[in-house]
């Protein structure tokens, strides 16, 4: 009874978890060895590792990888370098507060999808843009940003996302500071940025590990921002391994070419997951 | 003007920085808040426009080009129903890892994990084929199986790290004077980590009304959410700004709005007892 009751409480999501994992995954294996094409269904027939074979030479690839690891690494920086600075800012008492910090966390709830129309038409488009205006109001000839950054404008619609969860719990965090250290190493004199090195900066080690950990859990499979705004292109210049496995599956109708590229995918993210899991899971346990 | 005194000059240095700040990171909804007022005309003008007459038939017309009313409602339906389904496995899961640690807690947990890292678009083709042989494409049954389970790690792991911090004692108490399960669980554990499951609730609802790639790929015309609605104003180039401004903000006000007044909840929930 003891061990069994525990069991029993455990198993249903367990199980349905197993179930969301195995089975796509035993299709998916499946699926990469054989020919299907959702537009040829007469074309059968076991195809070894042509499929893998095929998404593995295709130029698209490693500049999907690349991609995806810049998307990832440049958002984390942007994001927790931004997010210290403005929590930071904010940490003591100032007229306006608590609106500054309602008025901060509300990019964070908004739709992936309206994050992006809002930054390709409204802010980016070059020549109605409010971007546009404003370089023209400084003289620049204005930038063509989904076209002649389409990666970098994609990094600033998903930092803009995720700044704010940032920020808020680094802002969380520097409340628990233990005030009374703070006061004396300012009695004795240390200088604002001795404070950042001694006191600040180590206090967040623990809140970086934690958005480090739930931003690549969120960011590696970034989809809708490409889908939406720049489709991937121009070529493949804003493809990350979500949107070419996409466009395979769904717009090539290659399912098995789709399924060798999404192995390929579980394999990176595995890589990227057992290192984080490392690194973070020895600072979440206590 | 004699508190002016209190205000040093440090410290409107800092207002006026965080302000800027703040204003600069808020201005592109700002900017779409403002465009759903607008005409189309007025919207696309050189040098933008920031005073206007404000006009509300964008909100009328993209109710009748597009009928939000049912993508709204798909969208509540989903995401109230996963958020249930999900509390409803994990709840137990977490309660039966917290305090009855076994060998493989911990292991069962970074699984758990690990399968929130798999990125979604590699079960794509599988759920696109079960999905529709099962006739569960674009059906709300199928997003709310689907959100329900890609939440699920996430929501065992803030319940699990809610729930350890209560001291084992009074449940054993509990226990020991004779109460059962489910009044061990509504009477002491429950009251405990009633914040706890509000804000892995709060979190799940907002995932679940923003979840776009499952639903963007499953559903479309009948069981589509607001994701998705918003989605469909992408391809017209252009010159429908004010309507897509009213039409965003038709799917973004209501998670919005219940973001700020949960945000505290929220971001306690979010950092899984690590930062307190």
């Amino acid at each position: 009874m003891k061990k069994l009751l525990p069991r029993l409480l455990l198993a249903p999501a367990v199980m349905s978890l197993l179930m969301w994992m195995i089975v796509p995954l035993v299709m998916t294996i499946y699926f990469s060895v054989i020919r299907y094409n959702l537009m040829q269904p007469e074309v059968t027939g076991f195809a070894g590792l042509e499929n893998f074979e095929y998404f593995l030479t295709d130029p698209s690839f490693s500049v999907a990888v690349v991609n995806t690891l810049l998307l990832l690494g440049s958002v984390i920086l942007i994001t927790v370098l931004m997010g210290i600075g403005i929590s930071l800012l904010i940490d003591d008492p100032f007229p306006g507060r608590g609106a500054v910090r309602l008025l901060l966390i509300s990019p964070f709830f908004v739709m992936p999808t309206v994050n992006a129309l809002l930054w390709k038409h409204m802010m980016m488009n070059p020549i109605y843009g409010v971007l546009a205006q404003v370089w023209l109001f400084f003289g620049a000839t204005p930038v063509d940003w989904l076209t002649d950054f389409p990666l970098g404008s994609v990094i600033i619609m998903v930092s803009w996302q995720w700044l704010p969860f940032a920020t808020l719990i680094f802002m969380t965090s520097l409340q628990s500071m233990n005030r009374e250290q703070l006061e004396a190493a300012r009695m004795d004199g240390a200088t604002y940025l001795q404070q950042l090195r001694y006191l600040y900066i180590p206090h967040l080690g623990r809140s970086v590990a934690v958005v480090v950990m739930i931003e690549m859990i969120f960011l590696l499979s970034v989809f809708a921002e490409i889908f939406t705004t720049t489709g991937g292109g121009p070529g493949d210049a804003s493809t990350n391994m979500a949107f070419l496995i996409f466009k395979q599956a769904l717009l090539n109708f290659d399912a098995g070419v789709a399924s060798a590229g999404a192995l390929l995918a579980v394999v990176l993210a595995n890589i990227a997951a057992a290192f984080l899991i490392r690194m973070v899971g020895k600072n979440l346990d206590k | 003007m004699a508190h002016r005194s209190k205000y040093p000059p440090a410290l409107i240095l800092r207002t006026l920085a965080a302000w800027a700040v703040t204003l600069l990171l808020f201005f592109p909804l700002g900017w779409l808040i403002l465009t759903a007022f607008k005409t189309e005309l007025q919207a696309i003008s050189v040098p933008p426009l920031v005073l206007f007459t404000p006009t509300l038939d964008n909100f009328l017309e993209v109710q009748e080009r597009s009928d939000y009313l049912l993508y709204a409602k798909n969208s509540i339906v989903t995401s109230v129903m996963s958020t249930l389904l999900g509390l409803a496995l994990a709840v137990p899961a977490a309660y039966s890892m917290a305090f009855f640690k076994g060998k493989h807690t911990k292991d069962i947990l970074m699984w758990m994990l690990s399968t929130k890292m798999m990125p979604a678009v590699g079960a794509l083709v599988p759920i696109y084929v079960l999905a529709q042989q099962s006739g569960l494409l674009d059906t709300q049954l199928g997003l709310v199986i689907i959100f329900t389970l890609s939440n699920l790690p996430i929501m065992v792991w803030m319940l699990y790290s809610n729930f350890k911090e209560i001291p084992h004692e009074i449940l054993e108490a509990a226990r020991m004077d004779g109460a059962t399960l489910w009044q061990e669980y509504y009477r002491v554990l429950l009251p405990l980590s009633i914040g706890g499951l509000a804000s892995t609730g709060l979190l799940c609802l907002v995932l679940s009304w923003n979840e776009a790639f499952w639903s963007l790929n499953l559903s479309s015309a009948k069981a589509g959410t607001l994701a998705t609605l918003i989605a469909s104003y992408s391809s017209p180039e252009g010159l429908f700004w004010a309507k897509l401004s009213a039409a965003s903000l038709m799917a973004i006000a209501p998670i919005v709005v219940f973001g700020w007044f949960s945000q505290k909840q929220l971001v306690q929930g979010l950092t899984f007892g690590a930062v307190k």
